[in-house]
């Protein structure tokens, strides 16, 4: 189903919940509403789905405006941050529930129960009740009623919050899986950045009621047109006094910009690691921290720190090495405006060709 | 050896405040032997009286589990109340448990009584309230209508509303939820609710004393009989008549008991 939102407000009392949201879906997307908790996430989901009246603006499914249709006539399968499943049901009347009451015929309940069972892997699970299920396996209950009456649009709020880290990922990449087989237009919330990255087409970036960014990852990720977004997606430091770092020295034309530097932004190292150490800056070593599979190492330029990860297969470095410390580019931004910046030493001036 | 102390001490209590009564009360009713009891019980005046109190336990006992339920659902969903006044009618709901059922019941014969203006208006259109059945059943109305109320609310704030929500979402209206989704969890709530009506219906005798008059063959309720019976002496009888409403009420305790556990369960 085509989705798109015009001017959404929102208030709950004196509250802006969300405030002017405008977006569009394009017909089987998978899209992740991403954002800090009291963002405003859950609240555009609930208006979609019709559970919440906008106090502004038009949602339009299919180029038809259904602000004022009730969500019993929307056609959308919702699962809910808890499930909400029907605790005195079994698996198979859960499934069954919203069938009945489009008042199917009974064998054809009976199909698609069956059908559902077997696309969630619940297979000899039908007769159970919800509080005899694993958190998984309750999600996928949740998944497979929320698709029973075959719905144009599958909302999920924060599918997979109430399960644990290892179980997580294996249902992440099962959602997506299904969701690309059924190639049904999809919204879930989620505040777990990687959560999004992973498993969403693309994502919004919603923060304190706003849409402040809509893309792919990647783009999100590349390219982030707000600072809050900068900082919101992947890990960064920032840097005040960003024209005192070399290579960046430009940024004095600007006044009052401030830098946001990625720890894969950097690179740190012996002197005979950089083939230009030109564009290096000189610093040391203030803390090293094994990660699994690489060092996180913090390091001191003056005052100012840096965050950065470091290979496992290099020389191990120790606090109070001297380094030297390359950064590759560094998100600016000020009052008016942010854009990327890449190291304006790293291109050798005098290129000598032997 | 405290331990015993307090252990006896405790079977004491129970033994005086509880068991004692029941005991003698038992004993009174059937002094005279079963014919007395028998006799007591099947007076034509205990017989109306019984009747009395099981016609008021039935109406109250309807009319409190619906609006009861209604009342519960307004205060724990509806979104269109304010939340002040969901907080006002919320403390208002206890309010008879705070006021004395003899007080309520005057404040019943204050408002609706033949000489007051809405009283007389009534009377004058052929309708009794006071000293008449409809008022004996608004009185005890006021007296059991926290019972249902205060057992339904607490599970609807426990349950939440998504599950209601997820059967909005998949098409069911307001009528279907509540059948299918809402009603199978607050049911053993209900009838919770339901039987501690029914025993406090039995039981209630201020409110209904000063409401009814206490009018032989017209008004009087089986507690308002068995108090007139100690006043003339009539031990035999208002043993047995006592005896009948414990019955009731030891049966209707032990079936909550019974609800109690599936209301566990579910």
């Amino acid at each position: 189903m085509h989705v798109e939102v015009r001017g959404l407000n929102k208030k709950f009392g004196t509250f802006q919940a969300v405030k002017d949201v405008s977006f569009h879906i394009a017909k089987g997307q998978l899209i992740g509403l991403l954002g800090p908790s009291g963002g405003g996430k859950t609240s555009i989901l609930r208006m979609l789905a019709g559970l919440e009246t906008p106090d502004e603006g038009d949602i339009v499914f299919h180029g038809q405006r259904v602000n004022d249709l009730p969500p019993q006539e929307r056609g959308i399968g919702f699962v809910f941050q808890n499930y909400a499943l029907f605790k005195h049901m079994t698996v198979a009347e859960n499934i069954a529930f919203g069938l009945e009451v489009k008042k199917w015929p009974k064998a054809k309940i009976k199909a698609r129960v069956a059908e559902l069972v077997e696309l969630t892997g619940l297979k000899g699970f039908e007769s159970r009740y919800p509080h005899q299920l694993s958190g998984g396996q309750r999600q996928r209950v949740a998944f497979a009623r929320a698709l029973a009456p075959e719905p144009q649009l599958l909302l999920l709020d924060e599918p997979f919050a109430a399960i644990d880290a290892k179980i997580r990922h294996e249902l992440r990449s099962w959602l997506r899986e299904m969701i690309d087989r059924l190639g049904i237009t999809s919204i879930f919330v989620t505040h777990d950045q990687d959560e999004a990255i992973e498993v969403a087409d693309e994502i919004m970036i919603i923060n304190q009621g706003r849409l402040e960014q809509k893309g792919s990852p990647w783009e999100i990720y590349k390219d982030p047109q707000t600072p809050f977004v900068a900082g919101f997606i992947g890990e960064s430091t920032i840097v005040e006094d960003i024209a005192s770092l070399r290579g960046f020295a430009d940024t004095l034309t600007w006044p009052g910009t401030k830098g946001l530097i990625r720890p894969e932004y950097i690179e740190v190292g012996k002197e005979h690691e950089f083939p230009l150490l030109s564009a290096t800056e000189t610093g040391r070593v203030k803390h090293i921290h094994f990660r699994g599979s690489e060092w996180l190492v913090e390091v001191e330029i003056g005052a100012i720190k840096l965050v950065t990860y470091r290979s496992l297969e290099k020389e191990v470095l120790h606090p109070g090495d001297a380094v030297h410390v390359l950064v590759h580019r560094a998100y600016l931004f000020n009052d008016n405006d942010s854009w990327v910046m890449e190291n304006k030493l790293k291109e050798d001036p005098m290129p000598v060709h032997i | 050896m405290m331990r015993r102390l307090w252990i006896g001490l405790t079977v004491l209590v129970f033994g005086l405040l509880l068991v004692i009564p029941v005991i003698r009360i038992a004993q009174g009713a059937f002094d005279a032997g079963w014919s007395g009891f028998w006799r007591g019980l099947t007076r034509p005046e205990a017989l109306h009286a019984l009747l009395m109190t099981g016609i008021i336990a039935v109406v109250a006992t309807v009319v409190n589990a619906f609006f009861g339920v209604m009342l519960s659902l307004y205060l724990v969903r509806a979104t269109w109340l304010g939340r002040r006044l969901k907080r006002l009618m919320n403390s208002l709901v206890d309010l008879p448990f705070a006021v004395s059922p003899v007080i309520g019941g005057l404040m019943i014969v204050l408002l609706l009584g033949p000489d007051t203006a809405l009283g007389g208006l009534l009377g004058r259109a052929g309708i009794d309230i006071v000293y008449a059945l409809p008022g004996m059943v608004i009185a005890t109305l006021f007296v059991t209508f926290p019972l249902v109320v205060r057992e339904v609310m607490p599970v609807l704030q426990e349950i939440g509303s998504q599950q209601e929500e997820a059967a909005h979402m998949m098409g069911a209206y307001a009528w279907t939820t509540f059948w299918r989704v809402t009603w199978p969890s607050i049911r053993w709530s209900v009838v919770y609710g339901v039987v501690l009506t029914v025993a406090r219906c039995l039981g209630e005798f201020g409110a209904v004393l000063v409401v009814s008059g206490n009018i032989l063959f017209k008004t009087q309720t089986a507690t308002t009989l068995v108090y007139q019976d100690v006043e003339n002496f009539n031990l035999t009888a208002a043993n047995a008549v006592a005896l009948a409403l414990a019955a009731g009420s030891v049966l209707l305790l032990l079936f909550m008991e019974w609800a109690k556990s599936r209301k566990e369960v579910h």
